[in-house]
């Protein structure tokens, strides 16, 4: 019943439902299911979590279990815009942190944390492979090559005063 | 498709670039770094420029993978003449074109390297970073396009595995990798054919072969490359393993911090099915191979084979003890062979070219090229590949161009968090398996991150733990807790609160967690803090002296 109902009023459950009949309702898709629900929505809302649990019938503790476990899944909103900054070893060694410290100063945002008005979300990841051009910073999907603390939060007021 | 057709469509295309081969070739780099470069835009400028310029018909412009110095990007490359310009801006191209393609002048001032050497070369190929290298898993990235099948087609593209469908036996071609010496390229180094021969052995009418692209080591970016620059090569040498061992269904399973690579791969597996290349009677043969991608979700553990094959199973991502192997009982309790990228990459030339050939390169332990990626306080960073045994310091001060801002050289890290520190006293260390074990150090995947003298190194031994810390799945409670309390001790030392009965306490635990834990995560856990201790032993003094 709840799970028609939600699928009547949210059209991104439709990509879900299609992912989930496509690997035939079977549970070892369940993180490629979990992969597009998180695009669709940016993160996963509790409804939608239960709606793949009932659908895929398994207990939901299976699946809150598997979604905490990775850290790609996300509970909570990340954010209208994201900073995430690479911490990986290179980006370490060439002062990732000073840019984290840079940004929890200006913005008071630890790594995890979204802002009040859930403009801005700050994360870091272990290494997006960019070890080349380290530090690396990705802003809304876009990755900054050897990013310096100044920019980057020029950057991001730009992008959260914007409309 | 059977093999006719597509034997037809090979020799097609490789006429066609026959008659193309005084062709202008402009290859711009396209793999991940570059991309957030701008090199795009510079692609698209320079197609307009070319039209502009009514050379439309004798230049072509290519998109390709990775070619090296990630940190000089934008990279584009002319071909016959392979004059390499750099950090190259859609303002610049106009200029470019009409010097290099027109008047036949090279940009002196854009060339490769051109602001740190004060003779840059205008074949790039003469320059040291490149001329040092010998490249066999990397051979085409960076000459070809990623996306198209008929490029890798006339680079002897899946030449190995009509060879090996047509004229070798599963046997014979176990018996080439064998002969080849080729190890494991994912870090621990155990022998490719080997591993081939028992999963070969263990008979069952299903079996898989795992491509291990989850590729977690902070500061290595090998795999991303390889897949993004030349995504035909993986798949082949999957097909070729998949035939050895008698499995028709294989996965590749790519981390999901690499959007590009796995945009790739998918499209790569698209054009292979298409081609027959890929699906069932491949090639008008009995043989069956599919191959589908999954995405990892951001665990680091999932590179430990028996965490990868839970979570393709839709699981967390939890390692099991073994035995039993995946050799005997892996994806859903079927023998299973799981390789890394760059072993997979480095199948077709052993085809191609005999195991005795591959045997002869590196050293007699230890055969073959092996991929690094450069990164840290370094002039040319980037991705390089050198025979095994070639020295530390060959890498750093020959090919990666000496240390940035002349500081001095305090170590390289290798194997990322599993590996540890090499000091200065060994930069003439020969990199292969066993003599970086001996200096308590592993190859691991090939991250090689360059420390300088401003590099702390108790705080490195202390990041890396914190980072095992994380990434502990929690299983079992050596790593779990192990890992938590070495961290916190290892916080404590560099706050300057630390005590010599710290330190011992250090030493005990690393001990006690390297014997006892589950999987590979916990057992080398410990490594970068032995290996800080072992060789920087003075800077934890210093800092409890304080």
């Amino acid at each position: 019943m709840l799970n028609q109902e939600l699928a009547k009023t949210d059209p991104r459950v439709k990509l879900i439902a299609a992912k989930i009949k496509k690997g035939n309702y079977k549970a070892d898709a369940l993180i490629e299911i979990l992969h597009s629900a998180q695009n669709a929505y940016g993160y996963l809302p509790m409804n939608v979590l239960r709606y793949i649990t009932k659908e895929l019938r398994l207990p939901p503790s299976r699946v809150y279990s598997t979604v905490t476990f990775y850290h790609f899944f996300s509970l909570k909103s990340k954010g209208e815009h994201t900073c995430l900054v690479c911490t990986g070893t290179a980006c370490y060694v060439k002062g990732a942190q000073l840019i984290l410290n840079e940004i929890e100063k200006q913005f008071a945002l630890k790594p995890g944390q979204v802002s009040a008005d859930n403009k801005l979300g700050v994360q870091v990841a272990r290494c997006i492979g960019a070890c080349g051009l380290a530090p690396a910073v990705v802003l809304d999907d876009e990755v900054q090559a050897k990013a310096n603390a100044g920019d980057i939060i020029n950057k991001i007021n730009a992008k959260i005063v914007a409309p | 498709m059977n093999r006719q057709d597509l034997q037809t469509i090979i020799s097609a295309e490789k006429e066609k670039d026959q008659t193309n081969k005084n062709k202008n070739k402009v290859c711009v780099c396209c793999g991940a770094s570059c991309i957030s470069s701008g090199s795009e835009e510079v692609i698209k400028k320079l197609q307009e420029e070319i039209i502009i310029k009514g050379m439309n018909a004798d230049v072509e412009v290519i998109p390709t993978g990775c070619m090296g110095p990630c940190n000089q990007g934008p990279l584009v490359k002319f071909l016959p003449d392979y004059t390499m310009y750099q950090k190259v801006n859609s303002t610049d191209v106009e200029h470019i074109v009409q010097n290099q393609l027109i008047d036949k002048k090279p940009v002196e001032n854009l060339l490769l390297f051109s602001d740190s050497r004060p003779q840059p070369f205008i074949n790039a190929q003469e320059d040291p970073f490149f001329k040092k290298q010998m490249k066999i898993a990397l051979k085409d990235c960076g000459d070809i396009n990623p996306e198209k099948i008929e490029d890798y087609f006339v680079h002897d593209g899946y030449k190995a595995l009509d060879k090996v469908l047509f004229q070798m036996s599963p046997e014979e071609v176990i018996a080439e990798i064998r002969q080849s010496r080729m190890r494991g390229r994912g870090g621990a180094g155990y022998p490719t054919g080997l591993k081939w021969e028992t999963v070969y052995k263990y008979v069952n009418d299903q079996k898989y072969v795992i491509c291990n692209g989850d590729e977690g080591d902070p500061g290595a970016f090998m795999d991303r490359s390889v897949l993004e620059g030349n995504p035909h090569r993986v798949l082949e040498g999957m097909a070729i393993a998949a035939y050895a061992i008698g499995a028709n269904k294989g996965y590749a399973y790519i981390r999901g911090e690499y959007p590009l690579a796995i945009k790739r791969i998918e499209l790569a597996i698209k054009q292979a099915k298409k081609s027959g290349i890929l699906g069932s009677n491949i090639l008008g043969t009995p043989f069956s191979f599919d191959v589908e991608v999954r995405i990892g979700a951001g665990a680091f553990v999932c590179g430990e084979e028996t965490a990868l094959i839970a979570s393709i199973e839709g699981k967390r991502g939890t390692p099991k003890p073994r035995p039993p192997f995946p050799a005997e009982s892996g994806l859903w309790g079927k023998p299973t062979l799981i390789n890394n990228v760059e072993t997979f990459a480095g199948i077709a030339p052993i085809i191609n070219n005999g195991g005795e050939w591959y045997s002869e390169i590196g050293t007699p332990k230890s055969a073959g090229t092996k991929v690094f990626a450069l990164a840290g306080k370094i002039n040319y960073s980037g991705l390089i590949e050198v025979p095994m045994g070639t020295s530390l310091r060959e890498i750093i001060f020959e090919i990666g161009g000496g240390m940035q801002g002349n500081k001095a050289f305090k170590a390289a890290q290798t194997g990322g968090p599993s590996g540890g520190c090499i000091p200065s006293a060994h930069l003439d260390v020969k990199m292969d398996y066993e003599s970086l074990i001996s200096l308590g150090s592993i190859m691991g995947s090939g991250g090689l991150i360059i420390m300088d003298e401003s590099s702390d190194m108790v705080d490195v031994a202390r990041y890396f733990m914190e980072f095992c810390m994380d990434e502990s799945c929690g299983k079992c409670v050596p790593c779990r807790v192990g890992t938590k309390m070495m961290h916190d001790l290892l916080q404590k030392i560099c706050d300057n609160n630390g005590t010599t009965i710290d330190v011992q306490r250090l030493e005990e635990l690393a001990g006690y967690v390297k014997e006892t834990s589950l999987c590979g995560l916990g057992a080398s856990a410990p490594n970068p803090l032995l290996s800080t201790l072992r060789h920087f032993r003075h800077e934890y003094d210093n800092k409890i002296e304080q």
